[in-house]
């Protein structure tokens, strides 16, 4: 046995290293975990990652801005336009134009994050259920979440990798009647997350799979960079979209859900989950209102243009800039280096929030059942293609 | 508030701990001495006018082949305050040494820190003085060179199989 940190000769009697993946359907991916164990008890939990690592960076200092918004994309292949959103942002602030984008191409922007949003948290809560052995949340997810990815297709013409947020504007306007059937399937969606409630979140074997397991003690949270989800359900109110108050979220009426120990202590796997059920309920309202902006103030016309906005020469002046914003796993920042001479980055840096998160995993797993890992594992709702980029 | 901290850190390691400093730009940056970055972010976090908790990221970065220079730029930011500030720092490392840059590192302030330094060790050769397990973590423990390097040369072949083709910029 090689590629392991423990050196198999100094186990204690009772001891046995296991191996976790990477090749299995409840490591979310590529993951591959080295455990050692004692008897079922987990001691010691190592994460080994990289097997998903495609030189993001290495790869962006090679392309120019517009170029490595379908590298973004890929990062978390799953939220692809909450990556976009992010990165547009950071670039459009470096260039100093991000005041002058119209506000219908915002809203349109906030609108597809927002369902893209929806869309990877039924992932992530489908997959968690199935993680622990419900598989009928997990087609219940799917189904709904298929809706939307026909809706995002639509816009763009990709299910999964956008390319749809562009830097200064967007790729298209939405098409003719998106905002009807987007309302329509809002409408028909609300009632489904209520049966969900009753299928998964109030069921009483799903509750005691969960409670008290992996307990996140908020101030382990915050040295570890824990974010999104994973923060809020430790019991504080931090999400960027409403500290940092980027694009027209400051207008919206939206709440933050947080973990309150409903079921036993707070920053357990319950809690992590709850609070990604209800963030899917506040994100049916932030995306019912763009709707309602989109249709009657900012109603589409004829001579709106959103490539009007798109940079001729896109060099932004010599800088650096960190940006971030609240993408559905957490705080995604961009470190930009501009070297003021060319249209490609010095230096990208992404910092992804699934890595942070992911990191805390051998604290959370140190004395818990190997069948208890699985579901702390899955409460982290990492995605692979980010951890490694 | 930039100033304040820069403040901070001159009267509690003395005026040369900051190098220099940079408020014009979209975010406040100092660029403080190699060897005291552990103690002064130790001293951010804790002091009651900034107390910044959280490490954004942490990020290594290879200044360019006419500077010889490489850097660590860590972005904090404090929840309970919401601020945020940049704190650089600049290694002189001329491309034929032997040993790696060397910067402390910060993981024991915080944990964020062991991983994004792992990356920059893995990524760019930069070595954490430390650091309590600095492997690579995203390219194989067996992988030679740091990719992300501006003189790296792409590798011909890993583990006996040839890597097809030519990397190929936009240029």
């Amino acid at each position: 046995m090689n590629n392991l940190k423990t050196d198999p000769n100094k186990l204690k009697n009772e001891e046995m290293i296991l191996n976790m993946g990477p090749q299995h359907p409840s490591m979310h991916g590529v993951l591959r975990l080295e455990l050692v164990t004692d008897g079922e008890t987990v001691k010691e939990c190592i994460p080994h990652i990289g097997y998903l690592h495609r030189c993001f960076e290495k790869h962006a200092e090679a392309l120019n801005y517009q170029q490595i918004i379908p590298f973004v994309d890929r990062m978390d292949y799953i939220s692809s336009m909450n990556n976009d959103h992010v990165f547009v942002m950071g670039v459009e602030k470096m260039l100093g134009i991000d005041q002058t984008i119209p506000k219908r191409v915002e809203y349109i922007r906030v609108l597809v994050c927002e369902l893209n949003r929806i869309a990877s948290h039924l992932i992530a809560i489908g997959t968690y259920g199935m993680d622990i052995g419900a598989v009928t949340p997990f087609f219940f997810c799917f189904k709904e979440r298929e809706h939307i990815l026909n809706l995002l297709e639509w816009a763009s013409g990709a299910r999964l990798l956008y390319n749809y947020i562009w830097i200064g504007g967007l790729f298209y306007d939405l098409p003719i009647g998106f905002e009807q059937r987007c309302s329509e399937f809002l409408t028909q969606f609300k009632p489904k997350m209520r049966e969900l409630d009753e299928l998964l979140t109030n069921n009483s074997i799903f509750i005691s799979r969960t409670q008290n397991i992996g307990v996140l003690p908020l101030d382990v949270a915050i040295n570890y960079g824990c974010s999104g989800p994973m923060l809020r359900g430790s019991g504080i109110n931090y999400d960027l979209r409403r500290i940092d108050g980027y694009s027209v979220y400051p207008e919206l009426d939206f709440e933050i859900p947080i973990g309150a120990g409903k079921m036993g202590t707070t920053g357990d796997c319950w809690d992590r989950f709850d609070v990604r059920v209800r963030e899917i309920s506040e994100s049916i309202k932030i995306a019912e209102q763009c709707i309602e902006r989109l249709t009657k103030e900012l109603k589409r016309s004829p001579e709106f243009d959103p490539r009007a906005k798109l940079p001729k020469k896109l060099i932004p002046k010599a800088q650096e800039f960190y940006c971030r914003g609240e993408m559905p796993k957490g705080e995604l920042g961009y470190y930009f280096i501009a070297d003021g001479k060319s249209d490609k980055p010095f230096r990208c840096k992404a910092r992804a929030a699934s890595f942070s998160n992911l990191s805390v995993l051998p604290e959370l797993a140190k004395g818990a059942m190997i069948a208890d890992l699985i579901a702390i594992l899955g409460s982290i709702d990492i995605v692979l293609g980010e951890v490694d980029r | 508030m930039n100033e304040k901290i820069s403040h901070l850190i001159k009267e509690s390691f003395g005026e040369q701990a900051v190098i220099s400093t940079d408020f014009s730009g979209l975010q406040g940056t100092i660029v403080v001495q190699t060897n005291l970055i552990a103690d002064i972010c130790l001293l951010l976090r804790n002091h009651p006018t900034c107390y910044f908790d959280y490490l954004s990221c942490l990020s290594g970065v290879d200044l360019g082949l006419e500077k010889n220079q490489f850097a660590v730029v860590y972005h904090l930011s404090s929840i309970t305050l919401g601020y945020q500030i940049v704190l650089k720092v600049i290694i002189d490392h001329p491309r034929d040494t032997p040993q790696l840059p060397i910067v402390p590192t910060v993981s024991q302030v915080w944990r964020t820190a062991d991983w994004h330094e792992r990356e920059a060790y893995d990524l760019l050769g930069i070595y954490f003085e430390g650091h309590p397990d600095l492997r690579r973590i995203l390219c194989p423990d067996d992988w030679e060179g740091y990719a992300l390097r501006k003189d790296y040369v792409a590798a011909e072949s890993y583990g006996g199989l040839k890597i097809n083709g030519e990397v190929k910029t936009n240029e």
